[in-house]
């Protein structure tokens, strides 16, 4: 497929597609409204396209992109699941697409109804007492969750505590937020099992006396296990006055199985582009709300649905004690109507299902391939697992490279170098929305790779042969960085070999 | 319903493949003291149909916008979206892909937000533009953190005609981080210099000012620049309503260091609030310390033009604690939108757009000022919103209007109790002569009484 032209490269001066109402009133001179000092003295260079240039321009650039929906997508830690189409027609509807977020509560009674309700069904997953729907990425509510900790604890005159507690299999954006919330990161290593190495927990405690604000973890962790000492964890971590933080974007293993409130957990976020099925866009927008223990309830952000028999739905302020907003608005609302088609949709037994498949084929496909690939912690997976591609690496190809081979198949890469505590990792999660001879079909491909690997590496190294672009120039893209079209700029044209990319 | 496709034989043979007798075997690492050991208490599935029925009942309890007729902005604002966007927006291989982390089969997505990295530029004439971040508030939010730097100490000042909203958000920010935020105070509904001038000092980091404001004023922006820039401040320009940059000279030209803005007005659905959409663009010097993803164009293997992310080591997943943010998406396909819309619009009906904006909103202006009891509250100049005093309490009127059928302007009261009975009111391009002259009449009706 050839390139597909830039559309400032389209289309000709003067042409224009959409067309205004007709002015019903004086079409003064916009001088003689406001001073001329503010009029924009030259019109903004955007594209001068007709509608059927910008149709088949950005139909052209989806023919172009790889979804959930063109196929197989076992990227870890993202749960690509399938996106339901119901979901998306529920979110389109006027009475929610159309809605001003500051019109009265008289007029959006169905608005604040859902997210109560969704509220409580959040809560009811999670083991949590309340839930805010505001953030709007998992990260959000990462900084939400920690902010509300830390409130807590200034609220006790202990704002002195300053240290969180994070695994070095965590996300990288655990200790990003807590840099954020102005605490200082202590990673606890990985056991030999894959769970947090107690006695690293021990001395790390020790030697932060006083000093624990909170312990950020994923259960199960990024290599898909389920922490079998969580209640242990918890106990120590609670004794010496820390909270414990549930980073959800693994919560799609245990959906009515285990809780994180009765693991310990004080305050959980959810990924709902995950879990809930609401798509992933592209990367964004998704959402992040948090549920809270009782005892951080106070300290939510505001406001929160309320109802009662005589006013029905209502906005209540946060109290004294509450954060403060950490966005404008209610929510990513449209994405919270999808979560909640996706919960009415499944029911609790539903619900449960999804997570044992989940598990189930997470478990069937590390089985199938832990004879090719280096499996370091072998043991039951939970929803995903991570493989190491080092076996690989001394014949010469290494993850990024298997990476770019799957891509010749029609199916997405699993997610690699991550978590970072697994040489060429390349973490797999197949999710319970796919068949099973998808997962084959998936085996079959992997086995095949390692066949290349050892017999004809050429193959791999110079993957992907079959999209629209081969391997692109990632120290070219941050050396020279080139972030926007100009007019007449000819970019790249001055030294356009191609790139020899490793 | 379920979306899971193998039947219970099937997960029965897989299990079997793997040597387990049951998937209760494969949840044994689930401590038992931990395992839920009852159904969630949730509503019982639903088939797709009365899903479906749900759900349009609840919708059907809101007042929308295609029922009602809507003088409300505020933060939020109300345009029309021509057909081509959702349906552009809705091809599955955008809306269903994630973060192109292989770039191979993500050019699609990796292109369009190149393009929209360039067309927040155009608007906002500044040099570079991130992918995009949350929304308006935390928009501001990032702009300070990157103007207090990596130790996240100084001052930020905000003026008090920044939405209440951003201020309440920045405020949280500000005290987990560790910055000091102030206020300026307003003088006439705009900035006042004066008290700019004197709250400046040497732990100043950001200054932070709507344009058009709050109220809709046009601020003095190249006199606020002037001041800013005497010292070693950021000037930061927030914008809630970016249809005004069609009309209105772009930050670019008047020397902000730091443009954030709510891009929703741009293409997307008010959608009661959310998902919104973050701008986020500034000066080439400080590429390095933007927040969040940025998209580069570079060349492949095979001597083509192709797109990546990049700059990358600014990010999360590789400088973890060391992160300029923690922020690790963006808002893709609300970006999408905006730029379907733009390219749509294009350059001469951008132009347009933001002119009848004005002029319908002047038009309105004038027409309920002259109803008796009613006058602007500031003389200032406006774009698409202006300040209304009420010879009535808002709350009353804006109940009076909602039954017939029209949502009445934003009540100031709550935010801003020193302007007295105020109605910050909002007309865009969707707003016909008619409706104007029905809301006209009824604000007449309504308050009839008091000056008979």
């Amino acid at each position: 497929m050839s390139s597909e032209k830039l559309i400032f490269e389209k289309g000709h001066p003067g042409r224009h597609t959409f067309v205004l109402p007709a002015m019903d009133v004086r079409e003064e001179p916009l001088e003689a409204l406001i001073p001329a000092e503010y009029v924009r003295a030259e019109a903004a260079p955007l594209p001068e396209v007709s509608e059927i240039e910008v149709v088949r321009h950005y139909t052209h650039l989806s023919q172009r992109n790889f979804g959930v929906d063109s196929g197989f997508y076992p990227l870890g830690s993202c749960t690509m699941k399938y996106n339901s189409k119901i979901n998306e027609d529920m979110a389109a509807l006027p009475g929610f697409a159309r809605l001003h977020p500051l019109q009265d509560e008289s007029m959006t009674q169905g608005a604040i109804q859902l997210l109560f309700e969704l509220e409580g069904y959040l809560a009811e997953i999670a083991g949590m007492k309340r839930v805010t729907l505001q953030p709007a990425a998992g990260a959000h509510g990462e900084i939400t969750g920690l902010m509300i900790i830390k409130a807590y604890h200034e609220q006790r005159g202990e704002g002195h505590r300053n240290v969180v507690l994070i695994p070095d299999g965590a996300h990288g954006t655990n200790p990003a937020s807590a840099t954020l919330a102005n605490y200082t990161t202590v990673e606890l290593k990985t056991d030999k099992r894959g769970g947090v190495d107690l006695a690293s927990l021990e001395e790390v405690l020790k030697a932060h006396k006083g000093q624990i604000a909170a312990l950020m973890m994923t259960n199960p962790n990024t290599l898909g296990l389920f922490d079998e000492n969580i209640v242990e964890i918890a106990k120590r971590v609670h004794d010496e006055g820390g909270q414990l933080y549930y980073d959800g974007a693994n919560a799609n293993a245990i959906l009515g199985i285990a809780r994180p409130g009765d693991m310990g957990f004080d305050v959980v976020h959810f990924n709902l582009h995950k879990t809930c099925s609401t798509p992933h866009g592209g990367g964004g927008p998704g959402a992040g709300p948090i549920g809270v223990a009782e005892h951080l309830v106070p300290f939510l952000p505001g406001p929160l649905p309320a109802y009662n028999e005589r006013d029905g739905y209502s906005w209540r302020d946060a109290g004294p004690l509450s954060i403060g907003r950490v966005r404008a608005f209610h929510g990513n609302f449209l994405i919270l109507v999808r979560a909640y088609t996706y919960i009415r949709t499944y029911g609790p037994d539903g619900l449960r299902h999804v997570s044992d498949s989940a598990v189930l084929n997470a478990n069937y496909l590390m089985r199938a391939l832990q004879d090719v690939y280096d499996l370091p912690f072998d043991r039951t997976c939970m929803h995903e697992f991570v493989l190491s591609a080092s076996r690989q690496k001394k014949l010469g190809v290494q993850a990024l490279d298997i990476a770019k081979r799957l891509l010749d198949f029609g199916m997405y890469a699993p997610t690699v170098y991550f978590p970072l505590i697994v040489p060429e990792a390349m973490m797999i999660e197949p999710t319970e929305t796919e068949t099973r001879e998808t997962l084959d079909e998936f085996i079959a491909v992997m086995r095949r790779i390692a066949r290349e690997a050892a017999e004809e590496p050429e193959v791999i190294h110079e993957a992907p042969h079959d999209t629209v672009v081969g391997r692109l120039d990632q120290t070219r893209a941050a050396r020279q960085p080139d972030l926007r079209w100009r007019p007449g700029a000819d970019h790249n044209k001055t030294t356009r070999e191609p790139a020899t990319v490793s | 319903m379920s979306y899971v496709p193998n039947t219970t034989e099937e997960q029965r043979e897989m299990l079997r493949s793997i040597s387990a007798k049951s998937i209760e075997d494969l949840l044994a690492p689930i401590p038992k003291a931990v395992r839920l050991k009852r159904p969630l208490n949730l509503p019982a599935a639903e088939p797709e149909r009365d899903v479906r029925r749900t759900l349009t009942a609840l919708a059907e309890q809101n007042a929308d916008l295609d029922h009602f007729v809507s003088f409300l902005g505020a933060g939020s604002y109300e345009h029309y979206v021509p057909s081509a966007v959702p349906h552009l927006v809705k091809r599955s291989e955008f809306y269903t892909s994630y973060t192109p982390y292989q770039p191979e089969v993500s050019q699609g997505m990796l292109q369009a937000t190149y393009e929209f990295q360039t067309m927040v530029c155009q608007i906002t004439g500044m040099d570079v533009a991130n992918a995009s971040l949350y929304d308006g508030a935390t928009a501001v939010v990032e702009a300070a953190l990157l103007a207090v730097g990596p130790n996240g100490t100084g001052e930020v000042l905000v003026s008090r005609a920044l939405d209440p909203q951003y201020r309440a958000t920045l405020q949280t920010y500000a005290h987990a981080r560790g910055f000091t935020l102030r206020e300026v105070e307003l003088e006439g509904g705009v900035t006042s210099l004066g008290a700019l001038e004197k709250a400046l000092g040497p732990e100043t980091r950001a200054v932070v000012v709507q344009h058009p404001n709050f109220f809709g004023s046009l601020e003095d922006v190249r006199a606020i620049e002037r001041i800013v820039h005497a010292t070693r401040a950021l000037f930061v320009v927030a914008i809630t309503e970016p249809a005004s940059l069609g009309a209105l000279e772009p930050p670019g030209a008047y020397g902000a260091d730091i443009v954030v803005a709510e891009g929703q007005s741009l293409g997307n659905a008010q959608g009661y609030g959310g998902p919104a959409l973050g701008l986020f663009a500034t000066r080439e010097e400080f590429v390095r310390r933007l927040p969040g993803r940025l998209v580069g164009r570079t060349i492949d293997n095979r001597g083509q033009d192709g797109y990546v992310l990049t700059l990358q080591t600014r990010e999360q997943h590789i400088r973890r604690e060391r992160a300029t943010s923690n922020i690790c998406t963006n808002q893709a396909l609300l970006a999408v939108a905006a730029s379907v819309y733009l390219a749509t619009l294009g350059k001469q009906g951008f132009a347009e757009l933001s002119a009848q904006c004005l002029r319908r909103a002047h038009y309105a202006q004038r027409r309920i000022c002259a109803i008796p009891g009613f006058a602007p509250l500031f003389n200032q100049p406006y774009f698409d919103e202006f300040v209304v005093k009420t010879p009535l309490p808002p709350a009353e009127i804006n109940t009076a209007l909602r039954d017939l059928g029209i949502v009445g302007g934003y009540d100031l009261s709550r935010d801003y109790p020193e302007l007295g009975d105020a109605l910050l009111f909002c007309v865009t391009e969707t707003r016909t002569r008619e409706e104007i002259e029905t809301l006209a009449a009824a604000l007449e009706e309504i308050v009839g009484g008091e000056h008979e």
